[in-house]
């Protein structure tokens, strides 16, 4: 089978309140990833542009944001799927070089997040899952990952301070990444201190320190064909495997309260198609929205048993030192969660770590690398595999 | 000529109301009369809560009501601290899912629970309420 080839990434900084418009901010994780590729605009056969329109005052943005990149006349797309829309959007540019449609394609995730007023997106934070039966209750986002949490401990004796640790493992490298939002350290203490808001509760077991930070920030993923990336790169990273897959959008129709199922699917299609296991993994990037969502991941993509993602972190095996580093690039917890680019930023990461350009994050010699990227409350799953 | 009428029961439920306008209209006044639904296809038998008009296993569109009596186990809830707009009178409140084995109901807990009084895997039992807002839900209390 031909393969596809990634041979550019980028991303903006992560910040609060980016001081420009949405093109703007797309231009900035386009700018990086040219700079890497370094092919010129021309060369681009198509686009696809990810974001989460409900954060958005541009209607349909796609062309929007291919005219001010340089991309016109050729085709561009727009893709959702809320916070993995731009993992989405790599299967869907993946698909299009594999049909043979085209060559290479520019995959850019965006979200500005203060696009909207602090009261619009309160408002829409209550919409997040199924209005007509849940949202009415008063429900959100940071309360149904609690309610997995809640049932995560009940059946296992996962504890708070288990939770915490990955927060403070986050905040390690959310430090030296210098694209991250949040750059302070998180120590455990601060979560047992009532006087530091990290121990503040939001939605109980969960506090502010279980949570990710929200940010601006755009990313762009550029990929080829076989052909095309070993004639444009020296160093091309593979799609090895691609999975994707969906669940209810009600709490009460799922099967599943001590993980997520789409995690679970999405991954056993990539492992599948990319012919390893849990255990050739070298280095992941997996959606810690919240702590809860870090050890579940563990437990979903079989770095651990069910149960034993406790372990893993307390062992501190998903350190960059450790036996399966785990988000190193600091994580939605600490390098921000800008929605619709938060996936082609987990792709970047890898990418950099599998050529072996990720600095002072850099893990020893990886060379498979995975992105586990979930939409909504694990209403969409998304497993990239990834390899040199 | 007359104005349409238009069937906008479901803007009562919940203390914020999303939807206006459903085939599943009639669980309001189920609720007004303290009864709690879900629907049964009539082809197939699956059973459905929350209730819907249309069946995902046969594709038909036959559906029968049918009440949730019973208790349910707990299986998980969490207690906002934060809530969406429209919802910050009702702060703190507790969400929760409850299992009946063919179906899950997912409600909010009842104000004269606390926190500390629930546990994984208790029974409890939905009823319906009617908001200080005059909207209406269901709520779960001890049987």
């Amino acid at each position: 089978m031909k393969k596809v080839g990634i041979i550019g990434v980028g991303q903006s900084n992560f910040v609060r309140g980016y001081p420009g418009s949405i093109r703007e901010l797309a231009f900035e994780g386009f700018k990086e990833a040219m700079g890497n590729a370094k092919i010129q605009t021309k060369d681009i056969d198509a686009s696809i542009v990810a974001s989460a329109p409900e954060y958005d005052k541009q209607r349909s943005p796609a062309g929007v944001i291919a005219e001010y990149l340089g991309l016109i006349p050729q085709p561009t797309f727009y893709v959702e799927s809320v916070c993995s829309s731009s993992s989405t959007a790599l299967k869907v540019a993946y698909s299009m070089i594999m049909a043979g449609l085209h060559d290479v394609v520019a995959v850019v995730g965006f979200q500005k997040m203060s696009e909207i007023s602090s009261s619009e997106s309160q408002e829409r934070m209550g919409r997040g899952a199924d209005i007509q039966w849940e949202a009415p209750f008063g429900t959100m986002m940071p309360a149904y990952y609690a309610m997995y949490a809640q049932a995560h401990m009940a059946k296992y004796g996962t504890t708070p301070e288990d939770l915490a640790r990955i927060r403070v493992k986050a905040a390690s490298y959310g430090q030296i990444n210098e694209k991250a939002v949040y750059r302070k350290s998180v120590t455990m203490d601060m979560f047992s201190d009532p006087e530091s808001n990290m121990s503040a509760n939001v939605a109980k077991p969960l506090r502010v320190g279980d949570c990710c930070a929200n940010a601006d920030g755009s990313s762009c993923i550029i990929v080829a064909s076989e052909e095309k990336a070993k004639a444009m790169h020296d160093k091309p990273v593979w799609i090895l495997g691609i999975g994707a897959a969906s669940e209810a959008v009600n709490m009460a129709g799922r099967e599943m309260l001590t993980g997520l199922s789409v995690g679970i699917e999405a991954g056993r299609q990539a492992y599948k198609m990319a012919g390893v296991t849990a255990k050739d993994i070298d280095v992941a990037e997996v959606h810690d929205c919240f702590t809860i969502a870090e050890m579940m991941a563990y437990e979903n993509l079989g770095f651990a048993k069910p149960g034993e993602g406790k372990d893993l972190i307390a062992s501190k095996e998903t350190y960059k030192e450790g036996s399966i580093p785990v988000n190193v690039d600091g994580g939605l917890l600490s390098k921000g969660h800008p929605i619709g680019a938060t996936g082609g930023s987990q792709i970047r990461t890898i990418v950099l770590q599998l050529r072996e350009e990720a600095g002072e994050m850099q893990v020893k010699n990886p060379e498979i690398g995975l992105v586990h990227n979930i939409g909504g409350v694990g209403l969409y799953g998304n497993v990239t595999i990834l390899g040199r | 000529m007359a104005k349409k009428e238009v069937d906008d029961r479901f803007k009562k439920f919940g203390t914020v109301s999303f939807t206006a306008i459903t085939k599943t209209n009639d669980f309001i006044d189920y609720l007004e009369k303290g009864k709690i639904m879900g629907s049964r296809c009539k082809e197939c038998g699956a059973v459905y809560f929350p209730p819907r008009s249309d069946c995902s296993s046969c594709l038909k569109s036959s559906m029968e009501w049918f009440e949730v009596t019973e208790t349910g186990q707990l299986l998980s809830f969490s207690e906002l601290k934060y809530g969406p707009v429209g919802f910050e009178d009702d702060l703190p409140y507790i969400i929760a899912l409850l299992d009946y084995g063919d179906y899950k109901v997912f409600g909010r807990i009842s104000g004269d629970l606390s926190y500390e009084d629930l546990k994984v895997g208790m029974m409890l039992k939905p009823k319906t309420n009617v908001l200080p807002n005059g909207q209406l839900n269901y709520i779960f209390s001890r049987p």
